[in-house]
């Protein structure tokens, strides 16, 4: 007979695993992919897998140099890939593209810890240093089939910028943009798959959108216009749902959500800068130690702040 | 009514039809003195004693406490230390059967005039908590505060186990026996017998039992685990909440396991003490899953053979449920009183530990609403403070997080490390 092993209870197990729930946001961002290849064509596709393969290149490199268990198979560092290209225009130097991979997984993402420990959204905040660092690429926005032209790159300013996109255009994802943000359907099916299958909660994106769409309507903007429009169903739904830079408990993500909203809004109306998604969700990433704090869960039957 | 969140796991109660079989009168048990929560007892008996069945072989001055006796006739061989599966170490005494069961003297119905004499008998009869946490019973019996209602626990509401369910099945009449017994003796108005939904038969069989008796409920939970937790149950039951660092009967309420109660009604009328009890015999290295009744002290290897267990490939054995039970190194240790399964598993392939991803799920679980993820973080640090904030002693080691865990991380366990830190009085 083997020896016995000893361990503490449980000894039962959900088999769910990291690598389970990350290749379910990859399912999810499936569709808007595709999309993005049909309307910005076969680029959209190459500079994505440039990103994943560039964010899974460093994760290792990094992971190697730092003497540290290899973890590219937990698939975080595809779904940063992912959702890094689908925040970049099209028409991006795959350059740039590799460094924007390098700045998400060694800066951001690696050396606060790794996985769940970084603060910030490792994407987003590549986005942003992108953007300040080349912003003439960073906006070069091209026109949707703009392959099908024998000339030049088509471009021309985003929607948020005409206000002239009709609602169908805006669903589908005719128009110009980042590439995986235009596609408001495929984002908001990809949105309604983790939520069925419980991966994200539905508080963040819930009241992220609405508090866009009442602050728009009190402005006078046309808010659903304001919610198709830009990144809001990409940061809703994909961002402002990571599990590592948000807050845990439903009510700490209700204020999350809401306080994407109101940033989102000031931005776009009151900033220099036409879009604030990217923004609102790096400011909120940052406020939200705090709002952990005040929104722990209450525990039941506990004596309240008897030992504060 | 507004009920504490919990899991939903699959019931695996491949045993739920399985009637109790008697187990074989083994050669030899070795009966531990200390089984339940509380005091260990005293050896009564030494080397070459001669006991019978029913016999008293334990016990203490300690009220806290449930004396021992002999499930069998026979010569004690000996009266050593052993090492219980806590790590404590116990008093036992080893008996050689002699197959005849002869039964003692001293089993004789108790004499019960009063709430008094009821408690003393429950003392005697060596009772504790069937249901896996060995509580004394009489301990409960007697609070300082009014207890205006009583929850007979039949949640049963780990996997595998059937146990509780077999007893409620076979032994009606002695779980409303049983009811009826401490609602009168203790002086209490309503009795809830609190039974999951996934024992349907059982439900409709009392239902019909207590028609015409306003004074037991038959309520079916949802099965969810971990529905037969105490403080769970006794929220779900009655919407009241048991506050830090109280004991239930401070809410008015007592909880007590529905085999506990069936044995307690036997005892009052045979005087036969704790002696034997059933148990759940499943896993994947189990032939054939069983219930049996065996005699407190029966080596574990002898039900594993009874029920076509592969030792060849056993890896891991489990008293008690996958969720709460305890791994057992040895399989010659004894079955104890708070022995309620037995779980042969020939497999033991542990996923390795990794990072934790904040994704919340074990935050959604805690049936209290503790939030594992920041324990485990606080815990790292040392940081006493905040785990006090976090409320970590509050956790009763359910396992849900752990469990749901997609890192695979050890929560449950970390909470129990964790609480240790903290200073007790306080």
């Amino acid at each position: 007979m083997n020896k016995l092993v000893v361990s503490p209870s449980p000894h039962d197990e959900n088999y769910t695993k990291t690598s389970d729930i990350m290749r379910d946001v990859l399912i999810a961002l499936t569709p808007a992919l595709a999309a993005a290849t049909y309307i910005f064509g076969i680029r959209a596709l190459l500079l994505t897998i440039v990103c994943i393969a560039g964010c899974i290149a460093t994760e290792y490199i990094c992971r190697r140099l730092m003497k540290r268990p290899n973890t590219i198979g937990d698939l975080s560092a595809a779904v940063t890939g992912m959702i890094l290209a689908f925040n970049l225009p099209v028409t991006l130097p795959l350059p740039i593209a590799l460094l924007g991979s390098f700045i998400a997984i060694a800066v951001v993402k690696q050396l606060f810890g790794g996985l769940g420990q970084n603060f910030a959204n490792p994407a987003i905040t590549a986005r942003i240093v992108l953007m300040v660092s080349f912003p003439a690429q960073m906006t070069r926005w091209a026109l949707p089939f703009y392959y099908n032209e024998p000339s030049d790159v088509m471009t021309g300013p985003t929607p948020l910028v005409t206000r002239s996109a009709t609602y169908i255009n805006l669903l589908l994802g005719k128009t110009t943009g980042c590439l995986g943000e235009t596609c408001a359907a495929a984002l908001m099916l990809g949105g309604l798959y983790l939520i069925i299958r419980r991966v994200i909660s539905p508080a963040a994106p819930l009241s992220f959108i609405g508090v866009l769409a009442a602050l728009s309507a009190i402005a006078g903007e046309d808010p659903l216009y304001q919610i198709l429009a830009g990144g809001v169903m990409l940061g809703a739904f994909f961002m402002a749902t990571d599990y590592a830079t948000t807050p845990v408990t439903t009510k700490g993500k209700l204020i999350f959500g809401a306080g994407c909203g109101i940033i989102t809004f000031v931005i776009r109306n009151y900033g220099s800068y036409p879009e604030g998604v990217s923004f609102s969700i790096l400011l909120m990433n940052i406020l939200t130690p705090f709002i952990e704090q005040l929104t722990r869960s209450r525990v039941f039957g506990a004596k309240e702040a008897a030992d504060r | 009514m507004k009920r504490l969140r919990g899991i939903k796991l699959s019931h695996r109660k491949n045993t739920e039809n399985c009637a109790t079989e008697d187990l074989p009168l083994p050669e030899t048990v070795r009966i531990p003195m200390a089984m339940t929560m509380g005091r260990p007892c005293t050896p009564l008996v030494k080397t070459g004693d001669y006991v019978k069945v029913g016999q008293k072989i334990g016990d203490t001055e300690e009220v806290f406490a449930a004396p021992v006796h002999s499930g069998v006739s026979g010569t004690v061989r000996s009266v050593s230390d052993m090492r219980t599966v806590s790590g404590a170490v116990c008093k036992m005494v080893e008996i050689e059967t002699d197959g005849r069961q002869e039964v003692s003297e001293e089993v004789k119905p108790p004499v019960i005039t009063d709430k008094e004499s009821f408690i003393k008998a429950v003392r005697e009869s060596g009772a504790c908590g069937l249901g896996g946490a060995g509580f004394p019973t009489h301990m409960k019996l007697s609070p300082k505060e009014n207890i205006d209602t009583i929850i007979i626990n039949g949640a049963e509401c780990e996997p595998y186990i059937t146990a509780d369910y077999r007893e409620m099945i076979e032994c009606p009449d002695d779980v409303i026996g049983g009811i009826r017994l401490l609602k009168d003796m203790l002086g209490i108005d309503r009795a809830i017998l609190a039974i999951e939904a996934n024992k349907p038969a059982a439900i409709k069989n009392f239902r019909e039992m207590a028609d015409g008796d306003d004074s037991i409920d038959i309520l079916k939970l949802p099965s969810v685990y971990p529905q037969g937790a105490e403080k769970v149950i006794i929220y779900n039951a009655t919407g009241r909440i048991v506050r830090e660092g109280e004991l239930p009967s401070a809410q008015g309420v007592i909880v007590i396991n529905v085999s506990t109660a069936a044995f307690i009604y036997r005892y009052t009328r045979t005087g036969m003490p704790l002696v034997e009890r059933r148990l759940t015999v499943d896993g994947n290295a189990v032939g054939e899953p069983k219930n049996v009744r065996a005699v407190i002290g029966t080596p574990l290897r002898g039900i594993l053979e009874y029920c076509g267990t592969d030792l060849e490939h056993l890896r891991k054995l489990i008293g008690g449920g996958p969720m709460m039970g305890i791994s057992i190194p040895d399989i010659d240790l004894p079955v104890l009183k708070t022995s309620n399964a037995l779980l042969a598993l020939d497999r033991f392939d542990e996923r390795e530990t990794s990072a934790c991803i904040r994704c919340g799920r074990c935050v959604r679980v805690c049936p209290l609403g503790l939030m594992p993820c920041d324990i485990d973080r606080a815990y790292k640090t040392r940081d006493i403070k905040e785990l006090r904030k976090l409320k970590v002693n509050l956790c009763m080691n359910c396992g849900s997080c752990t469990y749901i865990c997609p890192a695979n991380r050890k929560l449950a366990e970390t909470n129990q490390l964790a609480k240790a830190l903290i200073p007790r009085n306080k």
